[in-house]
């Protein structure tokens, strides 16, 4: 078996939905033993969303919660319990790093808060991720993804050229994208202060604010309005999105010579002589001239025809594509972009992998999603050294 | 000043435009020396414009656009179309850690500075090549933007309006790209110092923007069904959209997970129509969403975004004004926790710009210099790491291969 990028490394996790586990998964399918901790009967939140099979839910069978959990252990834990929270102290001793995603102050009153746990493990990194960080005003704000998409000023960044403009409300990303970008954010970091910790051999309390997480994605157009009291309107791109035979795709023609083949594969029309498509500036400028003359000849065609065609003569073109067009899509079937994990519940199913391909150490596709409590006898016992009796007496006395 | 997390880490650095750019740049916060290498022949066109932002720079050394992508990392001019320079280049690889390239697949292989190349002459080197679909597979040669790649990746298809067309995303898009490479390559750093062992990564950048919205998948997965555009809705939750407040054009986003939170804005809006049965459960409330956001626009269109939000957070529900760039560069929460701090550059001037987005209680991330002008640190590299005397760095300037 090859080796993995982060074998060796301890990450406890207790985190709930996308952007705690996301961290965690990112970890997980790179070699670290990520230990799930969960609240007993209900477990993550995660687990009572969709999509399930047949739209059955099914607290095993989330898409949401499988997707974020791949390759790590599964334990429940009662952190309301005083047994619970020694249990968790014994976690946290032998962890290089703490996830968590507690509202500011909660560690802190169950006595696992990065100063009590740092002080029986020097070595831990506690990484701790909330919508607005562990200061500020704003601290003790409940935000879900879109109220924290909404107020990191993303959605009005969208360019909207003005025609299309409605007097309807601007839109949140799809998908849960801000959540996510919280946890890979917390993840850089996590690793950042792990080889820190080579040189020092001490560990560090990381605060990440998924608002601040989302913030440096814009740091373009945060800084042009912090610089800039009345920036002019954003102008609109010559090309972009455009609405074509079968779909949409879109054409970012940056660079001289990109333009040059898109007027190529337009088959060289006459206007594009014309004096206002010399250079980026006068396109520019000449915006809603080119646009439309543009957008004629792509209704004209389908979007892989304009894609494949496009590419060959080195046009920066792209369809906007379905998630079952990429599923299909034989460049990332080649690439190995989808692996298959088996699910004793949910079944065999087909996963999104990585967007790197490492050289040395792959993508780990070891094991699906733990099922809530699957570990607890490994981990409790085997590497706590509890008797199955006092497993039993923990399951029953509701600590575990 | 204190050290990084990535004190004592070089990078060796090619990459340009936005997506590779943001991965040095967070590597540089956390403290590695990164070494941009660029050219007066091929200029990395944030120098000279931005598609975002449209402003053309004065000159090179004045474009705010590449500051803010390239702060606390150093210059290097190199003109890679001479051999010359291709094999400083590799000199330098000899003494860095990591070297970053997004050009296209094959590029860096034919100037001489492909993996292997890298790897005959610093064994253990990390290498990052980002590209638009990945460096294997029928399309590698195929190029992108961050357009492109939030297109074919599949956000911009379930990001509208339901009767829109779908939200062609685009700048934050390759910064996601430059995160996630900042990730991989500390991964290989991970594995370095524990086996000594390097390696390269093929990053492609469409698949990041795939793994982002990755759960998304799994109903195609399961269902074969494919998700489409649900505008602000959520799949369970309501109520769960932007609502319109006092003011021109000023909305406020509620979210509500669970019953105690709808009861927690029922008491509050204190509407009767809302104590109806249509109401009464988490599905009938979804079912019911037209209604429902009909009567909660009502409440919130004769408040202020402000009233609304600490009302409704002082009771438990999630709200948060919907904020611009305007709106933003105000904001008391930002303010105080130093989330824009100035920077000084010697030809633009003071600018703020966005701090680095994690707070470290021992080793802090931070912007240790502006962006470089094009060149700054050609004497630094090539005299002090290289050890070159300066009439060699001078018979290189006029060769144009240090250009």
């Amino acid at each position: 078996m090859a080796e993995t990028a982060l074998d060796g490394l301890k990450v406890l996790e207790y985190c709930q939905m996308i952007s705690g586990p996301y961290c965690g998964k990112l970890l997980a399918d790179l070699g670290a033993e990520v230990i799930k901790v969960e609240e007993p009967s209900a477990g993550d939140a995660a687990r009572t969303r969709g999509p399930f099979p047949t739209d059955v839910p099914h607290p095993e069978k989330s898409g949401l919660f499988l997707y974020l959990n791949t390759n790590k252990l599964g334990v429940t834990l009662n952190l309301g319990t005083a047994s619970g929270r020694e249990l968790f102290r014994r976690l946290a001793e032998q962890a290089d790093v703490l996830l968590e995603d507690r509202p500011p102050g909660e560690m802190a009153k169950l006595g696992l808060d990065y100063a009590s746990l740092s002080a029986i493990n020097p070595r831990l990194i506690v990484t701790s991720i909330t919508p607005f960080g562990q200061t500020g005003p704003y601290r003790d704000y409940k935000s879900y993804h879109l109220n924290l998409y909404h107020a990191s000023g993303h959605s009005s960044f969208f360019y909207v050229a003005p025609r299309e403009r409605r007097k309807e409300s601007l839109v949140v990303a799809g998908g849960g994208v801000g959540d996510y970008d919280g946890g890979l954010s917390a993840a850089v970091a996590t690793l950042a202060a792990l080889f820190a910790r080579l040189a020092t051999g001490q560990g560090q309390h990381i605060d990440i604010s998924k608002f601040e997480a989302l913030l440096a994605l814009e740091r373009v157009m945060v800084a042009l309005f912090a610089n800039t009291p009345e920036p002019p309107p954003l102008p609109g791109m010559v090309g972009g999105q455009m609405p074509c035979q079968d779909g949409y795709v879109v054409v970012t023609p940056v660079q001289s010579h990109q333009w040059q083949a898109l007027m190529e594969m337009m088959g060289n029309p006459a206007w594009a002589q014309d004096e206002k498509c010399r250079d980026e500036t006068t396109r520019a400028q000449h915006r809603d001239e080119i646009q439309p003359l543009l957008e004629e000849w792509m209704a004209q065609h389908s979007k892989e025809e304009l894609y494949h065609e496009g590419q060959a003569l080195g046009v920066p073109i792209g369809p906007v594509r379905t998630l079952a067009e990429i599923a299909d899509w034989p460049q990332a079937r080649q690439r190995g972009f989808f692996a298959e994990l088996d699910h004793p519940q949910a079944g065999r199913l087909e996963y999104p992998t990585a967007a790197y391909k490492m050289s040395e150490t792959p993508w780990r596709g070891e094991r699906a999603a733990p099922s809530l409590g699957e570990h607890n006898e490994q981990i409790y016992c085997g590497r706590l050294g509890y008797s199955k009796e006092q497993l039993a007496r923990m399951a029953a006395d509701g600590t575990i | 000043m204190t050290t990084g997390p990535l004190e004592g880490v070089r990078i060796l650095d090619f990459t340009w435009a936005w997506a590779g750019p943001h991965a040095t740049l967070l590597l540089a916060f956390l403290g590695a020396e990164v070494i941009k290498v660029e050219s007066r022949r091929r200029l990395d066109h944030t120098r000279l414009r931005s598609l975002m932002t449209g402003p053309t720079m004065t000159s090179p050394d004045h474009s705010v656009v590449f500051n803010d992508l390239n702060a606390g990392k150093l210059s290097l001019t190199l003109n890679l179309s001479q051999p010359k320079a291709v094999e400083i280049a590799k000199r330098i690889a000899q003494i860095s850690d990591v070297v970053t390239e997004n050009m296209r697949p094959g590029v860096m292989e034919r100037l001489g500075l492909g993996y292997d190349d890298l790897k005959a002459v610093k064994p253990n080197i990390i290498m990052l090549s980002s590209s638009a679909v990945g460096a294997t597979g029928p399309e590698r040669t195929y190029a992108g933007y961050a357009p492109t790649f939030a297109a074919m990746g599949g956000l911009a298809y379930i990001t509208g309006h339901p009767d829109d067309p779908p939200m062609p995303l685009s700048g934050a898009v390759d910064l996601r790209v430059g995160t996630t490479s900042a990730f991989a390559i500390l991964a290989a750093l991970h594995y370095r110092a524990r086996t000594g062992k390097g390696q390269h990564i093929d990053l492609s950048s469409t698949e990041a923007v795939s793994t982002l919205i990755g759960h998304t998948f799994m109903d195609y997965s399961m269902n074969s069904r494919v998700q489409t555009r649900a505008g602000n809705r959520d799949q369970l939750m309501a109520p769960h959209n932007c609502y319109p407040c006092l003011g021109e054009d000023k909305w406020v986003t509620i979210a509500v997970a669970c019953q105690e939170e709808w009861d927690a804005l029922r008491r509050l809006v204190g509407d009767s129509r809302l104590e109806d049965e249509r109401f009464a459960d988490a599905a009938s409330r979804w079912q019911n969403q037209e209604v429902l956001d009909q009567i909660i626009g009502e409440w919130t269109a004769s408040h202020s975004q402000e009233e609304v939000t600490q009302a409704l957070q002082k009771v438990g529900v999630a709200a948060m004004p919907l904020l611009d760039g305007r709106a933003l560069v105000r904001d008391a929460h930002l303010r105080e926790r130093g989330v824009l701090q100035p920077l000084h550059h010697p030809l633009i001037g003071e600018r703020l710009t966005l701090s680095p987005p994690w707070r470290f209680s021992r080793t802090p991330a931070q912007i240790r210099r502006p962006g470089p002008l094009l060149g700054e640190h050609n004497q630094y590299v090539l005299g002090e790491l290289l050890g070159m005397p300066s009439d060699e760095i001078e018979r290189l300037v006029a060769e144009e291969v240090v250009y």
